[in-house]
């Protein structure tokens, strides 16, 4: 989020958040307030004109925050104001000064840096002279930027204007649209920045998500090409293709691809590597999106390869979930959150190919350039595996993100001599000089071998994996 | 203006009526709001009723206990429901409609 407003938002200046029903206004402008007094230490005062404090502190317990110990902390105060129509009668003359005072010395009590105003329209159906409301509503951003508050307003979204009551005009400083947009059965939230005086901001609309942690911006475009590379080498975890890399692996921090056609052993290369890694001490995540771990266990124990003993030092981590059980952005946010909390200096992605089927192509595309930005950018080993199909091109599903990845290992099954067997070759990898011979992957019960090509088909004896 | 009928009047005259104003500070519209009030408490409750003026200036801790927003605003807090009057009062007619001492 405040990478794609060029910092966070304005400080000591009101800003507006507009969107429809349900699209995570009132979460924004609280996770707002708790980001504000857990990371900053900036008190933080919420005027609700909807909920009471207890439906708020219930709606956002589900994403962690605990608003009591906040309260109690004197971190936060939670204002309820409540206006009802039928019990008011006006005549003649009034302003809102009670509105302020309430604000005032809620914001004097604890020494609140942060205001949210939540749903300040309600406002509208309670008092019917809208002239004076509008007047007083002016004052009241005055008065919020005298003061020196960062202050979040959110307003329901109107059929032509941008708010409702058109509330957008006094509050000229920074404006956030919010919109729940559903394509293709799957819901998408997105934020646009509409406005914002005196910054370079993002002017795209950004996917966010609300996730166990609150909310998740993840930015498309802001990728920099800004990362440290690593010259150190890691072993693939197979010797012979560590030797067609130049005899010494992958590089550290580097995106690798395994690309090929069914049961070519994409995933037994993964399970090599993650081994290897292991071995090595390192902590490894591992997504599979097709298979369930225990399936994984057995057939990577049939080619010799037993990962469980990693499992039980907490070395390894799997993560095994159909694509199709959530959104695309969802799916990113996850990964994103098991990262940030694993810590792990390698993860696979097996196979990447399958998130066709939860977007459109360059919602996949842009969804994985992000993925490999992020774990590069953290320096995370990353391995994807990519499925293909038989008479098409290894890098087909590549095209548009393969200037992303460092290192692509192809797997064709190839016909010959009256025998199937598997053949590899290293189609790129950057900074080394590689092999470029085909050779032929055989899977055994002792392990993954990498032998020359004109090995007889019957020697290539396979375990299906 | 209407009297009030006797009847309702004699029902009425058992309680008495509890009002508070909120204003913040001496401002012009506060004076004319208690002004206006008073006249018409002497003109309609005489004796029946009793004013208690809360300055937010002094106490802002009391404007959430009435949820308190426009200031002058009035409040009865007895006889009960509760009701809400804004404003500096000067429409009599909306006044005594607010206070239910006019049919609507």
């Amino acid at each position: 989020m405040d990478e794609i407003t060029g910092g966070g938002l304005p400080k000591g200046r009101p800003t507006l958040i507009a969107g429809g029903a349900g699209c995570g206004k009132t979460l924004f402008a609280m996770e707002f307030l708790v980001n504000g007094a857990i990371q900053y230490d900036e008190p933080g005062v919420f005027i609700a004109f909807e909920e009471n404090a207890e439906e708020l502190a219930q709606n956002v317990a589900s994403l962690g925050f605990d608003l009591k110990k906040l309260i109690k902390q004197k971190k936060l105060i939670i204002d309820h104001v409540r206006v009802e129509r039928t019990e008011i009668e006006e005549t003649g003359e009034y302003d809102l000064e009670g509105l302020f005072i309430r604000m005032g010395h809620a914001i004097d009590t604890i020494g609140a840096r942060r205001v949210v105003l939540d749903t300040i329209e309600v406002l509208f159906a309670a008092l019917p002279n809208h002239a004076i409301l509008r007047a007083e509503l002016q004052r009241l951003f005055r008065w919020l930027k005298d003061r020196g508050v960062s202050a979040v307003i959110t307003a329901e979204r109107g059929a032509e204007t941008m708010t409702r009551f058109g509330l957008e005009e006094y509050i000229a400083d920074c404006v956030i649209l919010l919109d729940h947009r559903v394509t293709e059965q799957i819901s998408t939230r997105r934020m646009r920045i509409v406005k914002y005086r005196g910054t370079l901001h993002g002017t795209s609309e950004f996917p966010f998500l609300i996730g166990e942690k609150g909310i998740s911006v993840l930015p498309i475009t802001s990728l920099a090409l800004e990362h440290e590379v690593s010259r150190e080498r890691i072993s693939s975890g197979i010797r012979d293709l560590d030797d067609m890399l130049d005899g010494k692996g992958y590089y550290r921090g580097s995106s690798i691809l395994i690309s090929g056609t069914a049961g070519t052993g994409k995933t037994s290369l993964a399970a090599a590597f993650v081994d290897a890694a292991c071995q090595r001490g390192e902590r490894c995540l591992y997504f599979a999106f097709e298979e369930s771990t225990s399936q994984i266990f057995r057939n990577m124990g049939s080619i010799g390869i037993d990962l469980s003993p990693h499992v039980k030092k907490g070395l390894l981590q799997f993560h095994a979930a159909r694509p199709t059980i959530y959104g695309l952005e969802k799916h990113l946010v996850t990964m994103y959150d098991l990262i940030n909390e694993y810590k792990p200096s390698v993860v696979v992605l097996d196979p990447i190919t399958d998130f066709t089927v939860v977007g459109t192509k360059s919602e996949v595309k842009s969804a994985i350039t992000r993925i490999i930005d992020f774990l590069r950018t953290n320096q995370i080993t990353a391995l994807f595996t990519s499925f293909t199909l038989e008479d098409s091109s290894p890098d087909q599903f590549i095209v548009g993100f393969s200037s992303l990845i460092d290192a692509f290992i192809g797997l064709r099954n190839l016909e010959s001599n009256g025998g199937r067997h598997r053949g590899l070759f290293v189609l790129k990898a950057r900074g080394m000089a590689h092999s470029s011979q085909i050779r032929s992957l055989i899977l055994s019960d002792d392990g993954i071998k990498i032998g020359a090509m004109d090995l007889a088909g019957d020697r290539a004896r396979t375990v299906e994996a | 203006m209407k009297k009030t009928t006797p009847s309702t009047r004699s029902h009425r005259s058992k309680k008495t009526w509890e009002l508070r104003l909120y204003v913040a500070g001496q401002t012009p519209r506060s004076i004319t709001a208690f002004a206006n009030l008073k006249k018409i408490c002497d003109e309609h409750l005489a004796g029946e009723y009793h004013i208690e003026i809360i300055d937010l200036l002094k106490k802002p801790q009391l404007a959430s206990g009435d949820q308190i927003l426009a200031i002058p605003t009035l409040v009865r807090k007895l006889p009960e429901p509760i009701r809400k009057i804004i404003g500096d009062l000067s429409d009599t007619e909306r006044v005594l409609v607010g206070l239910n001492l006019r049919e609507q």
